[in-house]
């Protein structure tokens, strides 16, 4: 009777079908029960492109009601196309509220960036992942991949990442840097920056990881262990910036460099859009 | 055949209703030893508390099988499970997606589906069905979603049944994963938390 109370009457609630929604709230719960490990979940295909988000949009439809406040960030920018439909499906399809602001938000997506606010407990982080298996590239046969985790087999991932130093001089991945969870399985954290990587160690909000082309959801819990591997010998390192933000003057945040005129002059500008204005803005800000 | 006029009421709104349920499942899984009232949680039938009852209308349908104790394998409980969630009721813990037994169950998690290396994730959710959730001896819980540590008190356990908890934690990433309900409430232990006893 109440299946549809969407304001889109042509969809159920939140888009997906309450069971779908059933399906990945089970994979959820185990993927919370066994962190960083790849529950594979069935259910039918999305009718969106993949570049899309599916992965992240099914976890977010799943989870989210008409309580929440949402907030999508796509490269760290509120205002993209992907992060304005996105956001957009959900105001039409589960009726929620959305901000840019990052401490508003109990549910935030994200594509290739954690926001520079830190979060706080109560507060969901739904990644979008293209590629959910750290070890995909070091090994296409699924079955192989498998056994590695179930065996926690990681000498492949060590000697990649040492090869890399007799190269480079030192680990040269700067996105999707991978990262020991709770000490058992090693995680692709999606294709955030490095920089991020600090953020997701012992956070107090809940991280939910969805892949929409393999079907794998994964989940880091509050406050568990997320370590970026490395070696004694070369710790890991975050990216550091010469210049601090052109429009903010941030000198901790992630930036990305434009090119601003046609003779090439280049400037560093925040990431994090939400971040930047909020920065720029102090007194709006604080009210 | 079940008389559809003594059935028990399920969820009021189930798109919904099911959602604000989850998400406070989905509070307590995420954070151990929490204790989690529940929102517009129905009556159980029979001696099913509200909680148990709500958290197998919002997690189980066809493809999840239900093992019931004796204490709650009744034909109302039955039937109730069958028609709100159309949860196959199985006669063996192994084949069992979700399990419903009571405290002082001797060995009350044994045989349950403890899911394999590859797939840990096939594992049963069992729900224990106690007293209450504080009155219990303190014990020390730690692990993914407990910020240091955090002291719960979950009624009417003996150590027996945290020697078999012990044994259950130390299989992971396989092993069982616990929900406490007493009345309106619940409490998670999923296998990563070790208990100190
Ligand atoms: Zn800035």
């Amino acid at each position: 009777m109440t299946e549809n109370s969407a304001k889109d009457g042509a969809y159920n609630y939140a888009y997906l079908d309450e069971q779908t929604k059933r399906m990945i709230r089970r994979a959820i719960l185990k993927a919370v029960a066994v962190p960083g490990y790849q529950v594979p979940f069935g259910g039918r295909e999305m009718p969106l492109p993949y570049g899309w988000g599916t992965g992240g949009i099914q976890v977010t439809a799943a989870i989210i009601g008409r309580d929440d406040t949402l907030k999508v960030i796509d490269q760290g920018a509120d205002d993209t196309t992907n992060a304005v439909s996105i956001r957009r499906f959900f105001a039409r399809v589960a009726e929620v509220a959305t901000t840019t602001r990052t401490e508003e938000a109990t549910v935030i997506q994200t594509r290739h960036r954690v926001p520079e606010t830190p979060l706080s407990e109560g507060q969901i982080l739904v990644f979008q992942v293209p590629i959910p298996e750290p070890l995909r590239m070091l090994e296409p046969r699924e079955t192989e991949t498998r056994t590695l985790h179930a065996l926690s087999e990681y000498g492949v991932m060590q000697v990649s990442l040492y090869e890399s130093i007799a190269r480079h001089g030192r680990i040269s991945k700067a996105y999707n840097y991978p990262v020991m969870v709770n000490g058992r399985y090693i995680m692709s954290p999606s294709p955030i920056p490095k920089f991020d990587n600090p953020k997701l160690d012992r956070s107090p909000a809940l991280q939910l990881y969805g892949a929409g082309r393999e079907k794998r959801i994964y989940a880091v819990p509050p406050y568990t262990p997320v370590k970026s591997l490395d070696f004694d010998d070369h710790p890991f390192e975050i990216e550091t910036w010469e210049q601090c933000c052109e429009l903010c003057g941030s000198k901790e945040s992630f930036l990305d460099e434009m090119i601003v005129d046609d003779d090439g002059k280049r400037l560093f500008v925040c990431s994090d859009s939400d971040y930047c204005e909020r920065r720029r803005a102090p007194a709006e800000a604080a009210e | 055949m079940s008389d559809l006029r003594t059935l028990a009421p399920g969820l009021a709104d189930p798109s919904h209703d099911a959602q604000q349920l989850f998400r406070a499942i989905l509070d307590a899984a995420s954070h151990p030893g929490r204790i989690v009232s529940l929102p517009s949680a129905p009556a159980g039938p029979g001696a099913l508390s509200s909680a148990a009852t709500a958290y197998l209308l919002t997690l189980a349908d066809r493809d999840t099988p239900v093992w019931l104790a004796s204490d709650f394998d009744r034909p109302e409980v039955r039937n109730f499970l069958r028609f709100h969630a159309g949860a196959p009721i199985v006669a063996a813990r192994a084949e069992a997606s979700f399990g419903v037994v009571a405290a002082g169950t001797p060995q009350p998690f044994d045989g349950f589906n403890l899911g394999t290396d590859a797939y840990p994730d096939r594992s049963a959710t069992v729900l224990i069905e106690v007293p209450d959730l504080q009155s219990g001896p303190m014990r020390h819980w730690r692990g993914p979603g407990i910020a240091d540590r955090t002291s719960v008190g979950i009624a009417g356990l003996g150590d027996a049944f945290w020697d078999d908890w012990a044994a259950n934690h130390a299989l992971f990433p396989c092993g069982v994963d616990l929900v406490f309900t007493a009345g309106t409430e619940l409490c998670a232990l999923p296998r990563s938390i070790a208990v100190e006893v």
